[in-house]
């Protein structure tokens, strides 16, 4: 299991040191700091083995994390703790930096000290850790509150404490999903996929129970039956395809999976406010929102001529925001002429760039932008090697065809219903790698 | 107010500071100095003189502050053990805190003070706290059991925490499980006596996979990776552990994710190969591996080093997956390459125009490793997808053509394997080759180039000048560049012996004379040798056909593979090695294997199933990875089979007329031996050469005598005898004796119908009669042409032998590496086919004691024996030789033999269809290995 964890700033001085298992001594926190941190090269793997001691290690803004074992430890765990390990302390004082970690370097030790036990990962739940790790310093705690927190600690439902009571039961939810694309020059679809989240914000009372239902294929094929009246009313409403076919999903924790793979419903117990309840993949039928189509031409050694088309394929009602299209220029750039009908374009020397950026777009619309781009004379023989053109955008709508059909609340103790919960839902559709190679 | 200013005090005096502020008596200013001291302590400062100072702080009612002195107590405690023993009660009175969360940490902190003397005080709080009514606190203590064990095996199990952890796998709370099953996993792997009281059932494994459902994730993470240490009793309980396991694939944790993976291709081992619920089960396996994918860069680039495993092991699962592995342009370099990886071995005829286009795209980006790999891969696919050859190659001259230099020359790299794999093919394009000739400046590429170029010297028309030019830096040049040379000049010597005498005679000199290297003066001295001896042996030594070359590279050896399936997800699975060879001293000794398949369920099955793949994986071939295939291209004229064929049959010395291009020889000859300057009399050049080759000492191994027949029973006649095998045949090697009073004559041998159809060739015959108190020796030639009849034991022969006195029966055991024949050498591609075909239940170990040779002496024993050694591994530090055989009735046997250093014992594993020849051939290995 883990032998110890570190935490340096940039320049490799150890903010924090804990050390969980005697095969790790003092020199492995050298070890790190001069083959990794100051290595010459650049890191080729986040994995390193230093004299038989093995060094993971993720870096978030100038911050290197390091996990030190010498055993053959569970390698996903590790890194999945890490990453763990950098929301729970995110959650306490914001931002990963070398003066948030110095501020709060006690607190990390006590947070190490619950969440790592010789090297074992224990209950990482933010919610739950707040309950008993505080910055104010522990208030004497009652005996019914200690058991309480010690039976949430290790309890079933480790996610949500009992008690907690709303007066207007509500809860959010959105659908986000980032677009992936890579389409070859000639307007091939390479590869596609959409990443979806969704992420939940639920304020109800009790330990209520929920229900969620999709339009997933295998969902709709088994269930179908029985929410028939629902699904067409909502589907008639909506047009468009009926059930989309997602490749595989993955749930938070709270989701009972067996009950999922046995009978195909999603059921849980929420945490109580934000958490992200499942995440999917689809690659079938995504409508794809934007259409680069790129014309590059070199004409002789020192010009370049770039057109750039961009086609927004969606309903004429709907806007999409935030467009941007970011087309590489070469390194040996000198000047750059832009002309384009809509929006702004800029050439970004530092970039190495033109950035042309489009505030709001609607459906079924075309917009072309084309520069003249000066070269330098270089000796350089190695060709340019043309990254691909990238887009990002914001469209309201789920891409994938991911549609929400119901989320049913129970709360048999307390006495509401469904019906008084407030629900919200939203789709928002964001460019993941959205690349069109030129 | 902040912390951070803790870190900056770097005044002189510090320490002394430090003391009086711990001494006050305010709280606030003893928990500010206190925090001090763990900040110097952090940045690796001592702080250990303060240790009874901040020892004093202990006995507080604030959490923080009790915290923080516990952290400081764990770093240094060892230091000052006699101090530390202070603390103990406080421990204790902690331990026994109505606050659950004190009693938690008092037994946690208690545990990492890894003092000797403050274990014995340990032991009556851990017990407590192991029936504690708090779950908190007993799933603490579950894991100080854990700690006490690494600190102390014997205590605990002395103390009976065994017992006490084990009842923990069925206490109610599933967080006390997980932590319970953790700390027992990690006592197994260090102590196997521990085994017995802690040995997983079927029942234990139930309540885990109940205990599954409702814990943490990292508890799901234990309890998965518990499970797939242990081996199910059969198919059915395999099958039913695997549904209940698949449904985590869809857990949000990449770790739980993995760990069920692992589960699962553990557990498929031992279903049936072609049921349904396998394929159910591959089908379910692809969508999370993908999904990994799209984790954090980290968690891929485990991902991705495990699916390099799983596509190996099962191909199938994610063969339509390919498009996944493009590589993206900002995925990370680590990210990158393992991709690669991975889309070469998912090519296939079906995908690889997109890979192609994708490989090319590749080729022309910043990072130059991805860049060379990338090329590396596009030689790949043209090797391993026959009709896109020449895709590849006209792909490859494109880049050719950027001359951009390291993937020029990475690309003549992969063309020379290209040459190798479809020879005669695309010769054309060697003149592009050759205008780069100037700008290669790497090892490896040139002799590449130079291999090519020595292998079509006859069609490049100035292949001599070329090869002149490089041999002006000779001495300059890399050894492996060098032995290139050397043997392409040779090449070209025998193609065109007219004009390029000079340059031979040059090159010669200067691998024979000029170098200190031992393998390029060696290699020198053979062609000398040939050269002048024997051009015709020469040309057939030197220009003999290449064996092919295959079509997968890079492929992990099978048994370690299985290995490290086993550990998926684990370190083991990143870094491809077996846990001992990054793990310290002798824990987890213990190798993980893949479960055998289970034969319940499927009686009456005889067949041999197909293998697990399906038909379009392509097969398994060679093992070495690239440096070894590298090695043996160049390499090829001395290791090649088609210089073992030599070294069994060596070159007959032909008349001395030259074949071809007469004058030339004959003044080579001569020039040879006045550059030699000294006695080089050609007659004893041959048996140097036989020196090389070894051959006075290829002599198989033939048992001494014994009586078949006493006198007693034949009536004065004593048979004794025994079997070899010479120039092909099976010899009985017969004395016979006379101990009566008469002569013997009218002798006559026959065979009763035997195992092997054995036979005597021809009737035996021995002209004068056989005087009393005489012997004679009759080597008698059998062959395998005889009545075929199971005989038990197997080798069993039974004989009659005729006299002019009386016809006398008796029977011997054939040994069985008589019956080795010559041909019995497997080609490594068929080798890995055929092992990993026969049903691993044909598998039979056999430890053979006490042998004193090395590997190398083995190899060279066996091979006398025809046991032929297709393979030599080095896993782990032991030599794994893979060898074939084949009896004279044509029935193959592949045998592993591992011989670890310094272990006198080794380790034979014999697989074949038939496994009735087993024992005999145990025998052979055991007599031939022990001669």
């Amino acid at each position: 299991m883990i032998g110890g964890l570190f935490i340096y700033n940039h320049k490799g001085e150890v903010l924090i040191s804990r050390v969980y298992r005697d095969d790790i001594g003092r020199n492995a926190v050298d070890a790190f700091r001069v083959n990794v941190i100051h290595a010459r090269q650049q890191v080729r793997s986040p994995v390193t083995n230093i004299a038989r001691t093995s060094f993971f290690h993720i870096k978030r803004s100038n911050i290197w994390l390091a996990a030190v074992t010498k055993q053959n430890v569970n390698a996903a765990m590790v890194f999945e703790f890490l990453l763990k390990m950098v929301e729970v302390m995110q959650s306490y004082f914001g931002k990963i930096t070398e003066e948030n970690v110095k501020n709060n370097f006690v607190l990390i030790y006590e947070i190490l000290d619950e969440i790592l036990d010789f090297g074992y990962p224990q209950n990482t739940d933010t919610g739950i850790l707040k309950t008993f790790i505080t910055q104010q310093g522990v208030k004497s705690q009652s005996k019914e509150e200690t058991s309480q927190i010690t039976s949430q600690v290790t309890g079933q439902i480790g996610w949500r404490r009992e008690g907690i009571k709303y007066r207007r039961n509500e809860l959010f939810l959105d659908v986000l999903e980032s677009v992936n694309l890579l389409m070859s020059p000639q307007g091939q679809v390479l590869s596609a996929h959409v990443a979806g989240r969704i992420v939940m914000k639920s304020y109800l009372s009790g330990m209520p129970e929920c229900k969620f239902g999709i339009n997933d294929k295998v969902l709709m094929d088994t269930r179908g039956r029985s929410n028939m009246d629902e699904s067409s009313s909502r589907t008639g409403a909506t047009s468009g395809k009926s059930s989309i076919a997602i490749d595989d999903c993955q749930f938070h924790q709270c989701v009972k999976l067996s009950k999922f793979e046995t009978e195909h419903s999603i059921s849980f117990i929420p945490p109580d406010g934000e958490f992200e309840l499942m995440k999917y993949r689809t690659t079938k039928d995504i409508s794809l929102p934007f259409r680069v189509i790129p014309l590059v031409r070199e004409v002789g050694r020192s010009k370049m001529e770039v057109k750039v088309v961009v086609k927004s394929n969606f309903k004429p009602s709907l806007l999409a925001q935030k467009v941007e299209v970011r087309i590489p220029t070469p390194l040996n750039t000198s000047g750059v002429q832009v002309i384009c009908m809509k929006g702004r374009a800029k050439y970004k020397a530092s970039e190495n760039a033109i950035v042309w950026k489009i505030k709001r777009m609607g459906g079924m619309k075309e917009c072309q932008l084309s520069a003249e781009i000066e070269l330098l004379n270089t000796s350089d023989k190695k060709k340019w090697t043309r990254p691909p053109i990238s887009m990002n955008f914001e469209v309201p709508f789920a891409p994938s065809g991911f549609k929400v059909r119901y989320l049913k609340v129970f709360e048999p103790k307390l006495n509401y219903s469904d019906h008084d919960v407030i629900k919200w839902v939203r789709y928002i559709g964001r460019s993941g790698h959205y690349e069109t190679r030129c | 107010m902040t912390d951070s200013k803790y870190f900056t005090t770097t005044k002189k005096g510090e320490v002394f500071e430090l003391k009086t502020e711990l001494q006050s008596d305010k709280k606030e200013k003893k928990k500010e100095a206190v925090k001090k001291v763990i900040a110097s302590m952090t940045v690796g400062k001592d702080v250990s003189a303060l240790f009874p100072d901040v020892l004093n702080c202990i006995q507080t009612d604030n959490l923080e502050l009790k915290k923080l002195v516990y952290l400081y107590l764990m770093n240094y405690a060892k230091s000052q053990p006699d101090m530390a023993i202070m603390a103990v009660n406080t421990f204790v009175r902690d331990c026994e805190d109505s606050n659950p969360l004190i009693r938690a940490l008092a037994v946690r902190t208690m545990g990492c003070i890894r003092v000797d003397k403050i274990i014995d005080y340990l032991c009556q709080p851990l017990r407590n706290c192991l029936k504690d009514e708090d779950p908190y606190v007993r799933k603490t203590a579950a894991v100080c059991v854990a700690k006490l064990h690494d600190i102390n095996a014997q205590l605990v199990e002395d103390q009976g925490f065994l017992d006490q952890l084990r009842d923990l796998l069925s206490d109610s709370n599933p967080m006390v499980v997980a932590n319970a099953v953790a700390a027992i996993s990690e006592i197994l792997e260090t102590s196997p006596t521990a085994q017995q009281v802690l040995e997983m059932n079927s029942s234990t494994i139930n309540k885990l996979l109940t205990a599954l459902n409702e814990c943490t994730e990292w508890g799901q993470v234990f309890i998965l990776d518990a499970i797939s240490n242990y081996t199910p009793k059969d198919d059915k309980e395999a099958q039913s552990i695997c549904e209940r396991v698949t449904p985590r694939l869809a857990h949000a944790n990449a770790a739980v994710v993995l760990s069920a993976v692992k589960v699962v291709m553990k557990f498929m081992e031992m279903l049936e190969a072609n049921s349904e619920y396998i394929s159910t089960l591959v089908k379910k396996l692809a969508p999370p591996l993908v999904t990994l994918l799209s984790a954090e860069p980290e968690i891929q680039y485990v991902a991705l080093r495990n699916i390099n495993l799983v596509v190996q092991k099962r191909p199938e699962i994610l063969k339509n997956e390919m498009k996944v592995f493009f590589v993206k342009y900002n995925d990370p370099i680590y990210v990158k390459l393992e991709k690669l990886d991975i889309m070469i071995r998912l090519t296939s005829q079906a995908n690889i125009a997109q890979v192609l286009a994708e490989l090319k795209e590749y080729a022309t980006e910043v990072d130059v490793d991805f860049v060379r790999k990338s090329v590396r891969a596009i030689g790949r696919c043209a090797i391993k997808v026959e009709p896109a050859a020449e895709r590849c190659v006209s792909t490859l001259l494109d880049l050719i053509q950027t001359k951009v230099n390291y993937v020029v020359q990475e690309a003549i790299v992969v063309i020379k394997d290209i040459f190798r794999k479809y020879p005669n093919k695309y010769e054309s394009i060697i003149a592009t080759l050759c205008e780069n000739l100037d700008t290669l400046d790497e090892p490896e590429a040139r002799a590449s180039m130079i291999w090519i170029i020595g292998e079509y010297a006859e069609r490049i028309d100035n292949a001599d000048e070329l090869l002149e030019s490089f041999l002006e830096g000779f001495q300059d040049e890399n050894t492996q560049v060098q032995l290139q040379l050397l043997t392409a000049i040779v090449k070209l010597f025998l193609k065109r012996p007219t004009d390029t005498q000079d340059l031979v005679q040059q090159v010669l000199s200067l691998a024979t004379q000029d170098s200190d290297n031992p393998d390029l003066r060696d290699r020198g001295y053979i062609y000398w040798r040939l050269l002048s001896t024997d051009p015709a042996a020469a040309k057939e030594v030197v220009l003999a056909e290449k064996p092919l070359i295959s079509e997968e590279t890079d492929l992990i050896e099978p048994t370690l593979l299985d290995e490290l399936i086993c550990n998926i997800s684990s370190l083991a699975s990143v870094y491809h090695k077996p846990p001992n060879a990054f793990v310290e001293g002798s824990k987890s000794s213990l190798r993980k294997i893949l479960p055998p398949r289970s034969q319940s369920g499927n009686v009456g099955d005889d067949q041999p199933s197909p293998p697990a793949e399906a038909p379009s994986a392509p097969a398994a071939t060679v093992i070495p990875g690239v440096d070894s295939l590298i090695g043996d291209l160049l390499d090829m004229d001395l290791g090649g089979p088609s210089m073992q064929q030599q070294q069994m049959y060596p070159p007959q010395p032909t008349s001395q007329t030259p074949v071809q291009g007469g004058g030339g020889m004959d003044l080579l000859g001569e020039g040879l031996d006045s550059l030699l300057g000294g006695p080089a009399p050609s007659g004893d050049s041959l048996g140097g050469l036989g020196d090389i080759f070894g051959m006075p000492t290829a002599q198989s191994y033939v048992p001494p005598q014994e009586v078949w027949l006493p006198a007693s029973k034949g009536k004065g006649l004593e048979v004794t005898g025994t079997f070899s095998r010479k120039q092909g045949n099976v010899i009985m090697e017969l004395t016979f004796a006379n101990k009566a009073m008469q002569p013997m004559t009218g002798f006559a041998i026959q065979f009763n119908k035997n195992s092997f159809g054995l036979m005597p060739a021809s009737p035996i015959n021995i002209p004068s009669a056989l005087l009393p108190n005489q012997s004679t020796s009759y080597s008698l030639q059998l062959s395998t042409m005889g009545a075929v009849q199971r005989m038990d034991p197997l080798a069993n022969l039974q004989v009659a032998i005729k006299n002019n006195i009386d016809v006398f029966y008796f029977s011997c055991l054939v040994p069985m590496h008589a019956l080795f024949v010559e041909d019995g050498e497997m080609e490594k591609r068929v080798f890995l086919a055929t092992w990993k075909d026969i049903p691993a239940q044909n598998e039979v170990q056999h430890e053979i004691c006490n042998v004193q040779h090395n590997a190398d002496t083995i190899s060279q024993k066996l091979k006398n024996n025809n046991v032929f050694t297709i393979a030599k591994r080095n896993v782990e530090g032991q030599d794994m030789l893979y060898q074939s055989l084949k009896l004279t009735n044509g029935i193959w046997v592949l045998a592993e033999l591992k011989i670890q250093p310094n272990n006198p014992n080794f380790m034979l594993s014999l697989k074949a269809r038939a496994m009735d020849v087993y024992q005999g051939i145990q025998q052979a290995f055991d007599n031939i290995l022990h001669n």
